[in-house]
């Protein structure tokens, strides 16, 4: 293991470019890691998100080497090539300040799809008996752990190519609540993700599915929104 | 364009795809059938000519490229040029129109009366 490794580090805003660091190699060491001793020790500008560091709270993701990683479980062990690595803020959202993203948009979309849930009951009510063993909620269990860091929509050729796609997380949670038995507003939200901006945009290209952190498949989400959309557009529920 | 418009053509493309596998299979197949002993453009005219089974099954093929080819065009072209809305629908759906006018015209000179 070298003892340096050598970091390029994106500075400024859209228009901004790398500045080179050098920062010592450590057993263990995650990205995470390099850039909050980047901070801490050699240039504290350098403004960048993270909050649990323990790949729950999906604030840290970046663009590590040209693929959208979360950083805080990427060990620089694996993505090091020749000692060096090239870290950028997320691609498809705008730039804030080195290596910080504008993520509203990203989590807009999420309210365009619906991506609420919406029930019936009070707080009166006794819950809703839900089989773990049924089908619809087998569903929800391959899709529901998304931690919303923004790597799947970083990652997505559809996003870059058209803005108005609302992108594999936010179609993801429409699939998991298309799922849950208890939710009254499919109707609202097959429409919502419906068509040349939602799920029918979608390429199969399988980014998504091949980066995401939390290994889900938005792509077979998308998949099933697209058949059950077709389904409800041909009987004329739409 | 309504979202369950778009939804339907969406559906409408991947029925298309379906067939048009299918026809590209039997159409690869008879045309390696066909010439294998060396048959000349005028011997095959003469034994498609006038044959209705055949001459349906080309349109079914052309039906099947003037659906899916104005689809795929129309993605094609608003995200790569940004181009949406209304110019860009009727521009796709007069590729489609050419296509099948194209495509009908070729059906009608192979398996009509006589060439067009």
């Amino acid at each position: 293991m070298s003892e340096i490794l050598r970091v390029s580090v994106w500075r400024g805003e859209e228009a901004g470019g790398f500045q080179e660091f050098e920062v010592p190699r450590l057993e263990s060491q995650t990205v995470l890691d390099v850039v909050t001793y980047i901070q801490r020790s050699l240039d504290s500008t350098l403004s960048y998100r993270y909050a649990c560091r323990v790949g729950m709270c999906g604030s840290c993701a970046m663009t590590v080497n040209g693929k959208a990683r979360w950083t805080c479980r990427t060990h620089v062990a694996k993505v090091a090539d020749h000692g060096r690595v090239e870290i950028a803020p997320l691609t498809n959202l705008p730039v804030i300040k080195d290596l910080v993203t504008d993520m509203s948009e990203f989590f807009d979309k999420w309210s365009k799809a619906r991506g609420r849930f919406q029930g019936t009951q009070t707080r009166a009510d006794d819950f809703v008996r839900v089989s773990p063993e049924s089908p619809k909620r087998k569903q929800v269990d391959e899709a529901i752990e998304c931690i919303g860091c923004g790597v799947c929509y970083s990652s997505c050729d559809v996003v870059s190519w058209n803005p108005d796609y609302l992108g594999p997380a936010a179609l993801n949670r429409a699939w998991t609540l298309f799922n849950d038995v208890r939710d009254v507003d499919q109707k609202a939200r097959l429409t919502a993700v419906a068509g040349d901006a939602g799920c029918h945009a979608c390429h199969t290209h399988m980014n998504c599915t091949e980066r995401c952190p939390k290994q889900l498949s938005p792509t077979a989400g998308i998949a099933g929104l697209k058949r059950a959309i077709l389904a409800a557009a041909l009987k004329g529920e739409l | 364009m309504s979202a369950r418009a778009q939804v339907l053509l969406w559906g409408a493309q991947r029925i298309s795809a379906m067939v048009l596998a299918l026809c590209l299979i039997v159409h690869f197949i008879t045309m390696i059938y066909a010439i294998r002993n060396g048959l000349t453009a005028a011997e095959i005219l003469g034994r498609t000519q006038g044959n209705i089974a055949w001459a349906g099954f080309y349109m079914l093929f052309v039906a099947a490229i003037a659906v899916h080819a104005p689809i795929g065009l129309r993605t094609i072209l608003s995200e790569s040029l940004g181009w949406r809305g209304r110019s860009l629908e009727i521009s796709v759906l007069t590729v489609g129109i050419a296509l099948a006018l194209w495509g009908a015209r070729a059906v009608y000179a192979v398996f009509g009366g006589g060439a067009a």
